[in-house]
């Protein structure tokens, strides 16, 4: 029989009725369909899509179990590596990794394996009531991870897994991180969320919220309080502004304050939600990765007549997935290519009103290896806007930098850590954002799967040394 | 979900809460704050620490009946639960010898500034606190500040109490009598605007406690940010303190207006919906 060289297609929401609410985008596969992709899977015995994962899902294996129906066996094989799959399922750049090293992309499409993964997740979502996670019994040492999001999810998940103590610290009144504050509704529903931490939770996690590790509590309460490890998964939260003026006035948002009044604080739903939220009529979102990509669609759904992507090089080299990228064009995002503000205006209430861009061409290759953009002398140019959302990216937070003597950062408040998550500091590991700046949720998560293994090789090591 | 002690009126509209918050008390300083978030629907916002009592796990809030969210929280009993308290928050006020220090303290903001005036005496200041009000039904904790400071002045509005006018008129009378090493203010936003302004000719260091708007209260948002010396700063990462004379006071007051009428709207529909018993 002939491989199929087209992928199922996934169903989703017409553009035209999405932008109307904050309802998830693509629908899913139904049984029918992930089963019938699954048999394009070739089973090759090299596995290169397993080497394209960061957490190293066995790729082949478990969609033989899909494709053979037996969807348990399935789930089984992801939650050995991955703790999240309803999550990486759909945010996952896998046209980049796993899917990338498909050999059936080389004549046709790639299998969908993000598709496949997120349809068991969902599966399993649905038949909800049983306890899917076997509690194991917890006998190990106190770990303390801080943060809630991929990374410290990932990792307590693992260690917990492995028989270890762990609590979990976030800041907000709710867990998850980026991904119940950043990542919007439509593209990562936040009851797959919660449901993804129900199954940590069945596994024996424990979970602190309203906690601040750097202010309530130090690195060193930590220890003093009895935790033997403790990993920071605390990722890339400061929101960076561009320092032109203009930047504070009423209606320019960090894309983060944005996000967060919209998706943790449901403002899209004020005034039923307290929290408020400016609905621009002509809104400029300055930037071109995912998080740009999520304010200028939050934007359109929250009633905006007219969203401008503001971007300093040109489509090509924009950070953001492709796919959504396309999706937002769907939408009647209008993309500004090769500008940037350089100054934002305020009308007679003092609202901002006018950004200022200048043109820009592109030049010779910076350091990430894209063309650096150079502004063109004389171009500036005026674009009438009641709201602007910067989303030019985060660095780390420099509170537990702060407050931790002895802990390295560098340039940009990056945590000092080894491939592994080791820091400065014995017994203290790192990974995800917090060390290597904005990157995906799942190289956060494989760096939260790396440190957990660290973290109980350093606390075997402990033990095996107070034995002796 | 942390529980309210003891919760009552100081003023109009002024309420006392003592909430149990061991793990704040535990490392709360003078300056710090806290962010509250009242109900599952309830937005958060922040509140200054009025006082703390480590052994005894609590936290103290003022706090004033404005908007929904404090009137949420005015309805509050003790018994009852605040969803979440964050804290403490913010730098600690940095307190050492300096000398001759006046603390002013506005509105509610007299609260933060108790904690304040006693540490400062702790660390052998001779502390001079003026403290404003809009009436005398308004004055609230006159004993309190005396036992904090070496010596206290009242102002109100009305000159129902105390001396008539506004802190900065006391204040400048009182710079006139003697010198200062050291001013720090903590009240409405045109309050310490104006003590800055006051101050600045007379090149005496002078402290605000800025209270602007936020969400996270934790570094993450940006939207409390400010402009210090010409530089953008986050008030919950980098402050609450600032030095007065650095901060752009105007973009303050024009940002902490950003959601007037989106805050009308909300109470406005709260008290609609309170009047008809839902």
């Amino acid at each position: 029989m002939a491989i199929e060289k087209k992928a199922v297609p996934m169903r989703e929401q017409p553009a035209s009725e999405r932008i109307g609410n904050f309802n998830e985008v693509p629908l899913g596969y139904d049984e029918a369909e992930a089963i019938h992709e699954a048999r394009r899977c070739l089973q090759c015995r090299k596995k290169p899509c397993v080497d394209g994962c960061p957490v190293r899902i066995e790729i082949p294996a478990f969609i033989k179990a899909l494709r053979e129906g037996d969807f348990r066996k399935a789930l089984e094989i992801l939650h050995d590596t991955n703790s999240l799959p309803a999550v990486t399922g759909r945010v996952c750049p896998q046209e980049d990794q796993c899917q990338l090293k498909c050999v059936l992309g080389r004549n046709g499409e790639p299998i969908s394996i993000g598709r496949l993964e997120r349809f068991l997740a969902d599966w399993e979502y649905r038949q909800r009531g049983e306890p899917k996670a076997e509690p194991p019994r917890l006998s190990g040492a106190r770990v303390a991870i801080i943060g809630s999001g991929p990374a410290g999810l990932t990792c307590a998940a693992e260690l917990a897994k492995t028989g270890y103590q762990v609590t979990v610290f976030e800041g907000f009144h709710q867990l998850g991180g980026v991904l119940v504050y950043g990542i919007p509704e439509f593209r990562l529903p936040k009851d797959i969320v919660a449901a993804e931490i129900e199954y940590l939770k069945g596994l024996g996690v424990h979970f602190a919220t309203d906690v601040l590790i750097g202010r309530a509590l130090t690195i060193q309460d930590l220890f003093h309080d009895g935790f033997q490890a403790i990993f920071l998964g605390t990722g890339a939260g400061l929101p960076v502004f561009m320092h032109i003026p203009g930047e504070n006035l009423p209606g320019v948002y960090s894309a983060n304050e944005f996000l967060t009044r919209v998706n943790l604080m449901k403002a899209y739903r004020f005034p039923e939600f307290d929290t408020p939220i400016k609905k621009g009529r002509r809104v400029a979102v300055i930037g071109g990765g995912n998080v740009a990509m999520d304010a200028a669609r939050t934007a359109l759904r929250l009633g905006a007549e007219k969203v401008f992507l503001i971007y300093r090089r040109s489509e090509p080299e924009m950070p953001a997935r492709r796919e959504e990228v396309i999706r937002a064009r769907e939408e009647g995002i209008e993309f500004l290519l090769l500008a940037a503000p350089v100054r934002y205006w305020p009308d007679q209430n003092g609202f901002v009103h006018e950004a200022e861009c200048i043109r820009m061409t592109l030049g010779e290759p910076d350091a990430s290896g894209r063309r650096r953009p150079v502004p063109m002398e004389g171009s500036n140019f005026r674009l009438q806007v009641d709201e602007v959302i910067v989303a030019v990216g985060t660095t780390p937070n420099p509170i537990i930098a702060r407050t931790t003597p002895g802990l390295k950062t560098q340039r940009r408040g990056e945590i000092e850590a080894d491939e592994s998550g080791r820091t400065s500091l014995p017994g203290v590991f790192a990974g995800g954002d917090a060390v290597t700046g904005a990157a995906t949720v799942i190289t956060a998560m494989g760096a939260g799967r790396q440190a957990a293994r660290a973290i109980d090789e350093y606390l075997r090591g402990r033990t095996a040394e107070s034995k002796s | 979900m942390f529980e309210i002690l003891e919760k009552y009126y100081l003023g109009p509209k002024i309420q006392y809460a003592l909430v149990k918050a061991p793990l704040i008390a535990r490392k709360a300083e003078a300056g710090q704050f806290v962010i509250l978030r009242v109900n599952e629907k309830g937005k958060r916002f922040p509140l200054t620490i009025a006082d703390f009592d480590r052994d005894g796990g609590t936290i103290t809030l003022v706090f004033q009946e404005m908007g929904k969210s404090t009137h949420l929280l005015g309805q509050l009993s003790a018994g009852d639960h605040i969803m979440n308290v964050l804290g403490p928050q913010g730098n600690p006020t940095e307190v050492e010898k300096f000398g001759r220090v006046v603390v002013v303290g506005g509105g509610i903001g007299v609260a933060p500034v108790f904690p304040l005036a006693r540490k400062l005496k702790e660390h052998g200041n001779e502390v001079t606190a003026i403290i404003g009000f809009r009436s005398k039904e308004h004055v609230f904790w006159e004993e309190r500040m005396r036992s904090a400071a070496d010596r206290l002045l009242i102002a109100t509005n009305d000159g129902s109490y105390g001396e008539k006018g506004f802190v900065t008129e006391v204040l400048a009378r009182r710079l006139e009598s003697g010198p200062a090493d050291r001013i720090f203010a903590i009240g409405p936003a045109v309050m310490m605007k104006a003590v800055a302004d006051l101050t600045r000719p007379l090149g005496i260091k002078t402290i605000v406690s800025l209270n602007s708007m936020m969400v996270c209260g934790m570094g993450m948002c940006g939207a409390c940010r400010a402009t210090v010396d010409g530089k953008t700063r986050f008030t919950c990462l980098d402050g609450p303190d600032f030095d007065g004379h650095q901060v752009d006071f105007d973009e303050l007051i024009s940002r902490l207006g950003t959601y007037r009428e989106e805050e009308n709207v909300s109470f406005e529909r709260w008290r609609k919906e309170a009047k008809h018993g839902n």
